[in-house]
């Protein structure tokens, strides 16, 4: 089986993880136009290539960052979220839309 | 095809026939240069000769006729899906797939032979329950069956696999398979005839885009200026939509298939459990296919994995326990480029001449004909969409129009 590195748990079957989808950043849902937010959504690079994209190991339900190349099958890095997000994204409902 | 038997049964002579003429140089300039030889870009280009008399038209191919994802799939044909968009569309399909052997005096080995969908739930009950109706509505058969009906239909079925016996079956009598190469096959010999050229080993490079419109492809084998395109290259539509600077909700994942050594036949629909993710069907030469859903990752290779083939086999032999002892004889892979709601996106494009037969997921190759209509009368109008394939079009994501048929989809093609 594909062995893939957890971050937090060291190699692991690839069984074990969960594929998370393509990493994106968020538009503000506040600020943002209708077709930003549907670019955001339903639209995705699918590189034939390096690319970068979240994953879950299972049994820890612990989010990660992957660096996978999609031509070859090769997982090149995996890596911790803080590497990207190094300060807090508020989740914050948008103060008018909260009754 | 009785009348020629007679003729040429009589006669000590045969005429050799050519199937494809031989290769040419490229031309300059096309009315239409259709993107991908596969059975798609083929029935186009037959349909755009034969309804609309466009006949200076090429197909470029960057490998072989029929040598992509027309190669790939389990040829499963049915129409029983979800959504009335859904099924409209894919009963339409089925309906010229009866008629394609006499259309092209070649046999497709067109098999109707009814697909079996089973329940394990009470929720896939009441989802059949809906689905069977919307088929019948739209002219389709499909009707509820009971565990007593499935027993008489595939005696060899296990109806209590495990921890999820057999509640009821789906059971679509217009459920068919064909031989998948023969259709691109039929569609080139009968499109060349009428004056389209194919041209393989023919790969498109990069696209001209001028003011909007689309004005030349450049290829492997020279610039070659279009009228308009179409691009038909399920597998690969997310890298050509990028020459075309079109941004798309296609995801690409593989899907693994295989085939056992032939057995004297015992299975005559097409059996499939969505809740096991697997379907069963047994070949005219006798060997089971075996196919489940894409692959858990996306990945633009039809590479194998032996994690994949364990989960689906051990599946495969809750339903049919005697196949434990069945050998491998091949295993394959499809790449399908699978959208969020499980439906094509086809139809026009951001750049005006360029349209789109796209998406295609687990479901293109029971839509070939009628996509090659519908995008016949696309190109040939210059742009009026026909009502038939308007619910797929691109812009659908964006206004959350979205034509669900995921449950319709997985795992039971």
């Amino acid at each position: 089986m594909k062995i893939m590195n957890c971050p937090l748990n060291g190699p692991r079957n690839i069984s074990e993880f969960t594929y998370g989808g393509e990493f994106k950043v968020m538009p503000d849902p506040a600020t943002c136009s209708d077709a930003e937010w549907a670019d955001y959504v339903f639209n995705s690079d699918n590189e034939a290539g390096v690319v970068r994209e979240w994953w879950m190991h299972n049994a820890s339900s612990y989010w990660f960052l992957a660096e996978r190349h999609t031509v070859t099958d090769q997982i090149i890095r995996t890596f911790d979220a803080k590497e990207v997000f190094n300060q807090r994204v508020e989740f914050k409902a948008h103060e008018e839309g909260v009754a | 095809m009785p009348f020629n038997l007679l003729k040429y049964g009589l006669s000590s002579e045969y005429p050799a026939e050519v199937d494809l003429p031989p290769p040419t140089e490229l031309k300059s300039s096309y009315d239409v240069v259709i993107i991908g030889g596969g059975g798609h870009g083929l029935a186009i280009a037959y349909y755009l000769a034969k309804y609309h008399g466009i006949t200076n038209v090429a197909v470029l191919e960057k490998s072989y006729l029929g040598g992509g994802n027309t190669a790939r799939n389990t040829a499963v044909i049915r129409s029983n899906y979800l959504t009335s968009e859904g099924v409209r569309f894919y009963i339409e399909s089925v309906r010229l797939f009866q008629e394609l052997s006499n259309e092209f005096d070649f046999n497709i080995m067109y098999s109707e032979r009814g697909q079996l969908t089973l329940a394990h739930t009470d929720a896939t009950v009441r989802a059949f329950r809906q689905r069977a109706e919307v088929n019948k509505h739209f002219g389709g058969r499909t009707e509820m069956i009971d565990r007593q009906q499935i027993r008489e239909l595939v005696p060899t079925l296990n109806l209590d696999p495990g921890h999820i016996p057999v509640l009821a079956g789906l059971w679509h009598i217009d459920g068919a398979t064909a031989r998948h190469d023969a259709v691109a096959w039929g569609y080139a010999k009968q499109a060349a005839k009428r004056g389209v050229e194919i041209h393989q080993l023919t790969e498109v490079q990069d696209l001209v885009i001028e003011n909007g419109r689309i004005t030349a492809v450049k290829t492997n084998r020279g610039t070659v200026k279009c009228g308009c395109a179409v691009q038909a290259i399920a597998g690969a539509s997310s890298l050509m939509l990028k020459k075309a600077g079109i941004r798309a909700p296609i995801h690409t994942y593989p899907l693994q298939a295989m085939v056992t050594q032939p057995f004297k036949p015992f299975l005559d629909p097409l059996v499939s459990s969505s809740a096991l993710h697997c379907y069963v069907q047994q070949t005219s030469r006798g060997e089971i296919v075996f196919g489940g859903g894409s692959d858990p990752y996306p990945l633009y290779n039809t590479r194998s994995t032996l994690d994949l083939k364990e989960s689906l086999l051990a599946h495969a032999i809750e339903m049919f326990p005697f196949m434990a002892n069945a050998r491998l004889m091949r295993q394959w892979a499809g790449i399908t480029d699978m959208t969020p709601d499980y439906s094509p996106i086809m139809g026009l494009s951001p750049v005006k001449n360029y349209y789109l037969d796209a998406g295609w997921g687990t479901w293109g190759f029971k839509s070939t004909p009628i996509c090659g209509k519908t995008m016949a009368e696309l190109v040939a109008s210059g742009g009026r969409v026909p009502e038939l394939i308007k619910p797929f079009a691109l812009e659908r994501f964006s206004t959350f129009q979205q034509v669900n048929e995921m449950g319709a989809t997985a795992a039971s093609h």
